[in-house]
């Protein structure tokens, strides 16, 4: 299971491995037994897994990053120490955040990223500084790993070879050419504007559009050069010329490797380890490796099995797990999100919306708290969690959570206030404690309808759970996330098809529980 | 046994109820009968305690009711409404003996007493298991009371329990409501709009009009000596047409 806890790193016992004997004791004697069981069951299996937790390895999500990943995780692996690859988690921010708070142990990083950004506050510019500052954060960093992977202008070959360009420089003669350039790189101070005055270049007809467009024009001629990121597949595949940075006008961006200092404790195996990387992998292996999984649809970890064996020769087994292994992981993992989120919501929410009918006035803050929750847009919530729960399952979890709440408070409150008068009435007459009341008659009126928001929320967890994907959280998300970024519409629908499925599954469960829990009685009312 | 003194009571700032006083001693079957939103109902939910008046006292047994009483005097008092408040997600069984079941009474004991109302209110045992709504509406009040009586109350409170019946087992329900009250012995008050209902079913007629008692006695007195023209417009009103003019009437059914 890939279900980190928050304060055990990353690793905890599920409950549902407290020993079974304890269901036959009975009452709040069983709820006890039960809670120590899971207690004792967490603590011991954290104690446990401390001494054995793996190395994990992270990346962001975008093709390079999951190679870099994936040639780290073998690497260790080939020198046996243990290793998982938490792939794609997200940004640079999400990926350094995660390193920090020891979420992660190792990934790959760029070093103009770190100086431009991770670091933009302490002026770095060499290694070396790069080195010091991260230094006292914790985190150490490899020799780069020998390609640069940055901004570059791309020329369509003939056109270079017929006007001899080799370098940026060139271009100056030629104010003529088409150029296409992404949006990003044309609003950007060190993108278009800066190059252009640094290299007093004339070009008129300069269009924005988005990369991959980019590619598909200047592969039917309608643009001569665009901005390029050096280790694209693409430049291979469309045979273009990169001309040489000869002013050296864009920052270098060389892949380094970021780990945790703390690392070499644990692990002493894994330094040694992962020094076979740096210098070893250049653009042209890059564009290569890129173009094996881009253009050619391979997959991630052998496409870096193959790359070790030829750069290292080193032998190392994927093991490529079967459908069904990968949708029953996936399956448990998006279980364990809607079922945990679900449940938690469940115990919070019945008795905010039983406080929310009992004291009106209060009850319209509630309502409202809950309201707005449900206005934040998902994707938003999540980011929200992030800086509070770091990645993995908690902040999905917190998400979920709170995405749950407001229909089955509104429900178990409009459930509660929609009963008759004469029978809420009735049940006070007969003497019934303002507790038996809320049990005996107000509850189980107002079922139909709590059902109905809990329903209501399941159904909305199981598809709001794929995006727990983009922290890390595993699930149905997953192949959603890695098929959007590998435009690959089978691994979308290996995501999507068990998705809808489950939502239709668990709006299936809810009507048959419906029909077991609602009496004759309220039935067809 | 009961004893409103000096009870005022208003709903937003319209009074129903104006210094009322109204006594009603044990073993005493009292009918309330006015014109609707005289207040009749509310002086049995003021009884009841679930509304609180604004001015005055409400005794049961002597007693000034006080909040800390209050589930003391409703589990001595069986309360039945025109709808009869049966919860629907109970069958008839559940809803007779909730109360009794929450109170922990042993499942002998409360099959007992089960046995004993249902033969009491001429309940078909076989309609035990039935839920409210699929009994008829006669069979619903007779569930209903089987609840008001399940704790063997002290007083019975019923707002106008046989309301919404159809005349033939309106008519059933009276002679077995009557000779359910005789044989207990209980203290009741009944609403009823009903002169004849509250006649026959009443010892004593209290007729209330704008929250204020207007007359009360039996129901020759205010035949005989009507307090004000209000009492004897309210029961010349309620004088059926089928005895007053019977050749009009029968013209009518034809």
């Amino acid at each position: 299971m890939r279900f980190p806890a928050q304060n055990s790193r990353r690793r905890a016992a599920l409950p549902a491995e407290a020993p079974s004997r304890h269901r036959e004791v009975r009452g709040p004697q069983r709820t006890r037994s039960l809670f120590l069981t899971v207690v004792l069951a967490i603590g011991v299996g954290t104690a446990c897994l401390h001494a054995e937790v793996p190395v994990a390895v992270g990346s962001k999500s975008f093709t390079e990053g999951v190679i870099v990943g994936e040639l780290t995780t073998l690497v260790l692996r080939a020198a046996e120490v243990p290793t998982e690859h938490r792939r794609e988690l997200g940004g640079t921010r999400i990926l350094f955040g995660a390193l920090e708070a020891g979420e992660i142990d190792v990934y790959g990083e760029y070093t103009g990223t770190l100086a431009e950004e991770i670091l933009a506050d302490e002026n770095v510019d060499s290694l070396s500084e790069i080195r010091d500052a991260l230094g006292r954060r914790g985190i150490a960093m490899t020799a780069p790993l020998g390609f640069n992977n940055t901004y570059a202008i791309g020329v369509r070959a003939e056109v270079a070879e017929e006007l001899g360009l080799r370098t940026i420089s060139d271009l100056r003669a030629h104010p003529s050419l088409r150029l296409g350039l992404t949006n990003e790189f044309m609003d950007r101070g060190d993108g278009w504007p800066g190059l252009r005055q640094r290299y007093r270049l004339t070009q008129e007809n300069v269009r924005g559009l988005d990369h991959d467009l980019a590619y598909k024009a200047i592969g039917s001629d309608k643009l001569d050069a665009m901005d390029v990121y050096t280790t694209d597949a693409e430049i291979a595949a469309y045979d273009l010329v990169v001309l040489e940075d000869d002013l050296a006008y864009f920052p270098r961006y060389e892949a380094v490797l970021l780990y945790r200092q703390d690392l070499v404790t644990r692990h002493p195996a894994a330094l040694a380890a992962l020094d076979q990387l740096p210098g070893r992998f250049d653009e042209a292996r890059m564009q290569g490796l890129n173009g094996a999984v881009k253009l050619e649809g391979r997959r991630e970890e052998e496409v870096a099995a193959d790359a070790l064996a030829e750069v290292l020769g080193l032998t190392v087994t994927t093991d490529a797990p079967s459908l069904t292994d990968r949708l029953g992981q996936r399956t448990l993992e998006h279980l364990f999100l809607v079922g945990v989120s679900l449940f938690a919501a469940i115990v919070v929410a019945i008795p905010l919306g039983i406080f929310a009918a009992a004291r009106p006035r209060w009850g319209q803050v509630v309502l409202g708290a809950v309201g707005i929750v449900q206005t934040i847009p998902a994707l938003a919530l999540l980011v929200f969690m992030i800086p509070l729960l770091g990645i993995y399952a908690p902040p999905a979890l917190a998400a979920l959570f709170l995405y749950s709440l407001l229909p089955i408070v509104r429900n178990t409150h409009a459930g509660l206030v929609g009963i008759p008068a004469p029978l809420t009435e009735s049940a006070e007459a007969l003497g019934l404690s303002s507790g038996a009341q809320l049990r005996r008659v107000g509850l189980p009126l107002a079922l139909p309808s709590i059902l109905a928001g809990i329903k209501t929320a399941a159904v909305i967890n199981v598809g709001f759970a794929t995006l727990g994907a983009l922290v890390g959280a595993g699930g149905y998300g997953q192949p959603i996330l890695t098929g959007i970024r590998l435009d690959a519409t089978p691994l979308i629908l290996e995501g999507a098809v068990p998705a809808a499925l489950m939502a239709l599954a668990t709006q299936g469960l809810f009507e048959l529980a419906e029909r077991r829990l609602v009496p004759r009685g309220l039935r067809g009312r | 046994m009961i004893a409103l003194e000096a009870v005022c009571k208003s709903f937003s700032g319209q009074p129903v109820i104006q210094g009322l006083d109204l006594r009603v001693d044990r073993g005493e079957s009292v009918a309330l009968v006015g014109p609707s939103g005289c207040g009749k109902s509310t002086v049995l939910r003021l009884i009841l305690g679930l509304l609180r008046p604004e001015s005055g006292i409400i005794r049961f047994d002597r007693r000034a009711l006080t909040r800390a009483d209050l589930l003391s005097v409703r589990r001595r008092t069986g309360y039945v409404i025109q709808d009869g408040g049966l919860f629907p997600h109970l069958t008839a069984r559940a809803n007779a003996t909730l109360m009794a079941r929450e109170l922990r009474w042993q499942p002998e004991k409360i099959a007992h007493r089960l046995a004993e109302l249902a033969e009491l209110t001429r309940f078909p045992v076989d309609g035990l298991d039935r839920y409210p709504t699929e009994l008829s509406g006669g069979q619903r009040q007779r569930v209903a009371l089987m609840r008001a009586l399940m704790l063997d109350p002290d007083v019975l409170l019923l707002d106008e329990p046989l309301g919404a019946l159809d005349p033939l087992i309106r008519f059933d329900l009276q002679r077995d409501l009557r000779a359910i009250i005789r044989r207990l012995g209980k203290t009741v008050v009944l609403v009823t709009h009903d002169l004849s209902e509250a006649a026959y079913l009443g010892d004593r007629l209290v007729l209330l009009r704008d929250g204020a008692i207007e007359q009360q006695g039996r129901l020759v007195d205010l035949q005989a000596a009507p307090a004000s023209p209000f009492v004897s417009r309210f029961v010349a009103a309620q004088r059926t047409h089928l005895v007053d003019e019977p050749s009009r009437a029968q013209g009518a059914a034809r």
